[in-house]
């Protein structure tokens, strides 16, 4: 038994190879002197887009189509050309007394100490068990990440008739993927009034797509003994229940990023996202350490976690040339319906967030949103966006209408009216 | 209809391969005697010995002058130093009753009493102010309390494991997903008519757990009638682990036991159970109700807790007997001996079960002819937080890489691990096996990462064992 840790000094270490990391460190490389380590546990890195079957992949940052693997592959390969060094099958387990981060990898355990950490985890849904779905603990239940892991790199199939609990953009992605399996989509349910991301989806891939979708519906409870037989099903209006026979249930959405690390390491986390708080440069509560991705918006398409991963970039460089942050900030408290926004501080004279944009979840469905933005109970700018807001993918606003905000006068509102 | 065997006939048949009928192959296969350990379901300790609150119980608490009160103060002690030899996970963190009322407070003394009947002396009234510095996040309310020091936490999985491990090391048959449906008993020999064919045995042990009235009716008796009592738990993530470092046990009431909040081996925090009379001897189902009640005493014993993720519910069923006691008896005219009505306390009396059992079945005529040429005990894998696991050793890693290769994230599971278990002496035939040897996929995401890769490995394993009929 040893316990003994090999020493690693990179100026800057990046968690997690997925699409945040991986842009963070293909900026980093070529512009700080020391080495940029990306540390990633999967045997591959890539990150989700790894086993997303479907396009749509790469438009807003390399501005171009592609389907999920072969944009983690792109991204892989701009680090890599960047000159970053990705650690794959190397997994940070906690934090080291000294601060560094604890790594293990087939090659033997390490400390990490870094100048700078950026935490680039991700988010993963909940599964079965914390959304506390009652029933037998059959095989064939599912989160959308399982079942494209399973489907698009393990090559397994997964049952004939699936029920998907969700209607968020990534339900319809789990759809894609029982459908390439073989297995028929028998409903969809949601417990909002109306299927919000299907309208989002392009008309071409709605006619290929005939799902029967129930709102105001919710599964009560998980049938049989080995592999999924039926789930029960509630109508929550009238509070009927009926079964539905089914050999495959796929529990879509409902994010929450994975944040061991940061909250391990005492990081304040943003209550609305469980993700770190970080202001609009991406910087943590703990000096050095920042973040960026998915973790700090569960969860945005991948290519905004890329440009993420530019922007906290710029931050880490200012970091390691000693400039000093700017001054406090102020709360950005998100208020009904949203349920969370991002980021969570704001610091006046702050280059603001990634393309001018704080990324927001709201509950309920807004086809003309106006936004306020409050302070000390004074509206200081109100203005109503041409996109809608819709459960189950990120609004976004624009950041300037935090022009207004003025440093010591009290936490930042911003809700929907 | 009978199938004909070529195996021999054995000298003594052990029905239940759950933590009491392994400790029972165990010690017979001590001796010079061919066992046979049966099972109905797929796997060992796969009933109510999975599923419990998974406490190394003093018997504090037990009823005075008991057979069990007896018996799980002797196999505290049993265990425990078996834990040490095989690696067991356990961890004394000890245990405080919580008074919440008047009433509550009030049994305090008896208790404390009842321990020391019990021969249990260690543990000490405490006022609020000493409730609280023990476990600051208990809820508001908390009138005053009774520690127990020696109360643990233990690996109910690797528990039973290690026991039948041994047992099989030894030379005892293991023959699982063999159901006992019938029993022909002989001059000589008793045949078991299984699910699977017919085993022979000069003897029979019952340790059948939830089927033991069943099976003890099959042989003419009538003295003891199970039901299956329900028990739903909630296990919340690691990162609730730093709010409670010891087991806060309810005071028993009227009412029953109540609710307990517990750190796991495995580093997690356990809410439950509860406790519903059930006539379903399978439905290990959990509901909205059980969730609602737990949720409710959970948000009084304990609101941080209720904040955190829950990483996973599970159900187990006990054995509830309509006799106060053990049912522990040897009828020797029909070579046949039984272990029933053995609740949840089975877990930590089981080794002595087994040892007064056998002194039991050597009276009634069992040569008990012991070996000299015993295997040493199996040194069991780490799948408990107290000490460190392969992830976190430089020494394993170095020496094979696979043991620095996570597959399962949340759980820290290597490949390594996974393969061990996979080729060990009870390998594990499904997904629920291979987790109750590695925890692997028991973690806060349920397989998002690791689902699919840890699946593919077991499936080869268990298409490797099919083509070599190991199945």
């Amino acid at each position: 038994m040893s316990t003994t840790r090999t020493p690693l000094t990179p100026a800057v270490a990046i968690v997690g190879g997925g699409p945040a990391g991986l842009r963070a460190a293909a900026e980093l490389a070529p512009a700080v002197p020391g080495r940029v380590l990306v540390l990633e546990r999967e045997r591959d890195a890539g990150g989700i887009p790894r086993h997303c079957g479907h396009t749509g992949f790469g438009v807003r940052d390399l501005h171009r189509v592609l389907t999920g693997p072969a944009y983690a592959r792109r991204m892989v390969r701009g680090a890599e050309r960047a000159g970053a060094e990705i650690r794959t099958g190397a997994m940070v387990t906690g934090w080291s007394p000294g601060g560094g981060l604890e790594v293990t990898a087939p090659d033997g355990l390490f400390e990490v100490r870094a100048d700078a950490v950026v935490l680039a985890t991700g988010a993963r849904e909940r599964p079965r068990t914390a959304r506390l779905i009652p029933g037998d603990r059959p095989d064939g239940v599912y989160t959308t990440g399982h079942l494209q892991n399973l489907v698009h790199l393990h090559h397994r199939r997964p049952g004939r008739r699936a029920v998907v609990v969700g209607s968020e953009l990534v339900s319809w992605s789990a759809v894609l993927t029982l459908r390439e399996a073989g297995c028929r989509t028998v409903l969809m349910t949601t417990e909002r009034p109306r299927g919000e991301a299907y309208a989002m989806l392009p008309l071409a891939g709605r006619a290929g797509l005939r799902v029967p979708l129930r709102t105001r519906t919710r599964v009560t409870r998980i049938i049989g003994k080995g592999r999924v037989e039926a789930v029960q099903i509630e109508d929550t209006g009238s509070g009927r229940r009926w079964n539905v026979p089914c050999d495959t249930v796929v529990f879509t959405g409902d994010w929450i990023p994975d944040n061991e690390l940061a909250r391990s390491a005492g990081i304040d986390l943003s209550p609305g996202t469980l993700g770190p708080a970080v202001d609009g440069e991406l910087r943590t509560s703990r000096p050095g350490v920042f973040a960026a991705g998915n973790m700090l918006h569960p969860v945005d398409t991948a290519d905004i976690a890329a440009l993420d991963g530019a922007h906290v970039a710029r931050t880490v460089l200012d970091h390691l040339a000693g400039r000093t942050v700017p001054g406090d900030g102020v709360r950005i408290v998100a208020g009904a319906p949203l349920r969370w926004i991002s980021p969570a501080t704001y610091r006046p004279g702050e280059r603001g967030p990634a393309r001018g944009r704080l990324l927001a979840w709201t509950d309920e469905y807004v086809p003309f949103p106006r936004v306020v933005v409050a302070q000390d109970g004074r509206t200081i700018a109100e203005r109503r966006l041409p996109w809608p807001a819709a459960p189950g993918r990120v609004f976004r606003v624009p950041s300037g209408m935090l022009d207004g905000v003025r440093p010591g006068a009290g936490d930042v509102h911003v809700s929907l009216r | 209809m009978t199938t004909a065997r070529t195996t021999p006939v054995a000298d003594v048949a052990v029905i239940g391969a759950g933590v009491v009928g392994s400790a029972i192959a165990r010690a017979l296969s001590a001796h010079r005697l061919d066992v046979v350990l049966l099972d109905a379901r797929a796997d060992v300790g796969d009933g109510t010995s999975k599923a419990n609150t998974a406490i190394l119980h003093t018997g504090f608490d037990a009823s005075p002058g008991t057979l069990e009160a007896r018996l799980v103060a002797r196999g505290y002690h049993l265990l425990k130093e078996y834990a040490d030899r095989t690696g067991i996970p356990y961890e004394p963190t000890g245990a405080l009753l919580v008074a919440w009322d008047d009433e509550q407070l009030a049994a305090l003394p008896g208790l404390k009493e009842k321990a020391e009947r019990n021969g249990y002396t260690e543990a000490v009234i405490v006022g609020p102010d000493e409730v609280y510095r023990q476990v600051p996040s208990l809820g508001p309310g908390a009138l005053g309390g009774l520690t127990v020091p020696g109360e643990s936490i233990i690996c109910t999985w690797t528990a039973t494991l290690a026991l039948a491990t041994e047992a099989v090391r030894r030379g005892t048959r293991l023959l699982r997903s063999h159901r006992v449906e019938s029993v022909t008993p002989g001059p000589d020999a008793t045949v078991l008519h299984t699910s699977r064919g017919d085993v022979s045995a000069r003897w029979v042990v019952n340790a059948a757990g939830l089927g033991g009235d069943v099976l003890d009716a099959m042989f003419g008796y009538d003295r003891f009638h199970l039901h299956p009592r329900r028990g739903e738990l909630l296990v919340y993530d690691k990162q609730a682990r730093p709010l409670v470092d010891r087991i806060v046990l309810p005071v028993p009431s009227k009412l029953g036991k109540g609710v307990l909040i517990s750190p796991t081996i495995y580093g997690n925090v356990m809410l439950g159970p509860t406790a519903e009379d059930m006539t379903d001897r399978t439905d290990t189902s959990t509901t909205e109700d059980g969730y609602a009640f737990l949720l409710d005493r959970g948000e009084r014993i304990m609101p941080s807790l209720l904040r955190e993720e829950v990483t996973a519910t599970y159900a187990g069923l006990r054995a509830a007997s309509d006799a106060s006691d053990y049912t522990i008896e040897v009828d020797a005219a029909q070579r046949y001996a039984v272990g029933g009505g053995i609740r949840s306390t089975g877990l930590t009396a089981g080794m002595a079960v087994a040892e007064y059992l056998l002194g039991l079945l050597g009276e009634a005529g069992l040569e008990l002819r012991e070996r000299t040429d015993l295997p040493d005990p199996p040194r069991m894998p780490n799948i408990g937080e107290a000490f460190p696991r392969p992830y976190a050793d430089a020494e394993r890693i170095a020496a094979d890489p696979e043991y620095g290769t996570v597959v399962c994230f949340c759980e820290r599971v290597t490949r390594g691990e996974i393969r061990d278990a996979l080729s060990s002496t009870i390998p594990p035939c499904d997904m629920d096996g291979l987790r109750r040897r590695t925890r692997a996929m028991n973690g806060r995401c349920q397989g998002f990462y690791c689902g699919a890769n840890v699946t593919g490995m077991l499936e080869r394993a268990l298409g490797t064992a099919d083509e070599e009929g190991e199945r």
